[in-house]
């Protein structure tokens, strides 16, 4: 409902990971990305080990497993083309079910897999536990530059909101007796998304407009927010540290 | 005849769909007076309160408040001077915390400390919700949003205030505290509204706008009282409302 505060994959709570300064928590995300990133996907067992770290981090922030799930399955739609790639792949061959499937394409599905799903699950940690001004404030923090600061502010706005609307249409629709069972009844939802995306921009320029009458102009105030402690810097860095020497003795060892 | 503290001559406005919203609006606001703007959907209300801090900007006309043309190098503290709570409060509560989203505008006007602490804490009490400070909006009632809302203008300590519709989703209490608190506040104001009966309690004067400009106006006990011209605005009062004897009792 509230358009900023509460954006769309944003879970209220108290948690260490909930308080700790955004700059920090930002930084130790975005370093487990690229640790994750890189890899070698031959690395099975470290690939355990990030999944391991994130659920002790998931455990931390307060949040249900259910909560990232639901999230995660997000992502899903953008991997589905990784399962394409035994099948279309060359080189050598192995038989699953009767079917004779690339080795190659098979870690390549395995590679775009696990890192998407670790990736994203990252990414749903530090949105879960950051409320939009916040994750403002911190990349502020961190140098960003102040134009990709506001378009990633905006898309996270406007994703709150259509999400926000797409589910009122949803009950709309649903109040009116339609319910879609197959893909060929859905007609009726693709002309709705349109109406929800008009409806959702023009709400976005609402609440920006809002801000520009209250003087905004283009950074967020510094308000005695939570900045990050030595503790913060210190508990991303451990997180982030371990993912990536992960990573690395992954690297040495295949 | 007390300085004027909103003069807008001959706005004229059209959205780039190329729909005229505004079409030769004209007001006058004096100094600390309470005016009430009336008129049925889509008359243009809105898009003038959006020109009144330079959101909008007309493409003939003049808006100024006080001494300041609305434009630049002036826009800034044309900002300030204006306190613009929109019709959703959802629009305008956007911080975490009610205590930051009311010290929101006075920080970009550059307040720290405690001067800003202080600006926060009266605007709270000013509407009274002190004591939900550390809430976040979103989990306050319509009533207390609203009046949040209205806290976060009223931190910038502005000389007019424009409020879009304050008074719809609110339950008669909630409308209520609403009206004690305006009545309580010294600024000049612009009340936007469909509640008729709210206007004549808090308005002295009402002005009916409609196809973009204003076509009526007068004390708000005349204006209510005159059923051919609400009639053919589609303003209607409640059933059983009389404004005459309403108005008896102020
Ligand atoms: N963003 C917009 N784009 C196009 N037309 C708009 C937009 N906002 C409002 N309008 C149109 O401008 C006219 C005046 O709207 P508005 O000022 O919101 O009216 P009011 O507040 O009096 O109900 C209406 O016809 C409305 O449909
Ligand atoms: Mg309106």
């Amino acid at each position: 409902m509230g358009a900023g505060h509460a954006h769309a994959l944003y879970q209220h709570g108290h948690s260490t990971v909930h308080r700790m300064g955004p700059e920090a928590k930002l930084a130790a995300g975005f370093a487990s990305v690229v640790a994750i990133a890189t890899t070698p996907r031959e690395a099975v067992w470290a690939f355990a080990l990030h999944a391991a770290v994130l659920a002790a981090v998931v455990t931390a922030a307060e949040l249900p497993p259910r909560f990232v799930l639901r999230r995660l399955a997000i992502v899903l739609p953008f991997v589905a083309f990784a399962f394409t790639i035994p099948f279309v792949a060359g080189g050598e061959e192995v038989t699953v079910l009767g079917v004779g499937l690339s080795r190659d394409g098979l870690w390549g599905t395995w590679n775009v897999l696990a890192k998407a799903v670790l990736g994203a699950s990252v990414s749903i940690v530090v949105a879960g536990t950051t409320e939009e001004a916040r994750i403002f404030k911190g990349l502020e923090r961190l140098r960003v530059p102040v134009a990709i600061t506001l378009i990633a502010t905006f898309m996270l706005r406007y994703l709150t909101l259509i999400a926000d609307e797409l589910r009122r249409t949803r009950v709309a629709m649903r109040a009116r007796g339609y319910a879609p069972r197959w893909l060929w009844e859905a007609r009726p939802v693709a002309s709705a998304a349109g109406a929800v995306f008009v409806r959702s921009y023009e709400r976005g320029e609402r609440v920006h407009a809002a801000m520009l009458a209250r003087g905004f102009t283009g950074t967020m105030p510094e308000l005695d927010t939570r900045t990050a402690t030595r503790a913060d810097w210190l508990r991303g860095a451990t997180v982030a540290g371990v993912v990536a020497a992960t990573a690395l003795a992954a690297a040495v060892t295949t | 005849m007390r300085a004027l503290a909103v003069a807008a001559h001959g706005l004229v406005f059209s959205y780039p769909d190329g729909h005229r919203a505004l079409d030769g609006f004209d007001l006058e606001v004096s100094a600390g007076e309470r005016v009430a703007l009336l008129g049925p959907n889509g008359a243009g209300k809105t898009t003038f309160a959006l020109h009144l801090n330079g959101i909008h900007v007309a493409e003939a006309g003049t808006v100024a408040i006080g001494d300041l043309r609305v434009a630049e190098p002036d826009l800034a503290e044309v900002r300030r001077r204006v306190g613009l709570v929109f019709q959703h409060a959802d629009d305008q509560l956007f911080m975490p915390s009610v205590r930051e989203d009311v010290a929101f505008g006075p920080a970009n006007l550059g307040l720290r400390g405690g001067e800003l602490d202080g600006r926060v804490e009266r605007a709270l009490v000013a509407v009274g919700a002190a004591d939900v400070a550390d809430r976040a909006p979103h989990h306050l009632s319509g009533g207390e949003k609203r009046r949040v809302a209205l806290a976060t203008v009223l931190a910038m300590e502005p000389d007019v205030l424009v409020l879009d519709e304050p008074t719809s989703g609110l339950d008669p209490a909630g409308r209520r505290e609403l009206v004690e608190v305006l009545r309580s506040l010294a600024q000049t104001q612009i009340v936007i509204t469909h509640d008729l009966p709210f206007a004549l309690e808090l308005c002295e004067r009402a002005v009916i706008v409609d196809h973009g400009r204003v076509v009526a106006e007068g004390a708000t006990a005349a204006v209510l009282g005159d059923a051919e011209l609400l009639r053919a605005h589609r303003l209607e009062l409640p059933y059983g409302f009389d404004p005459a004897v309403a108005s008896r009792g102020r």
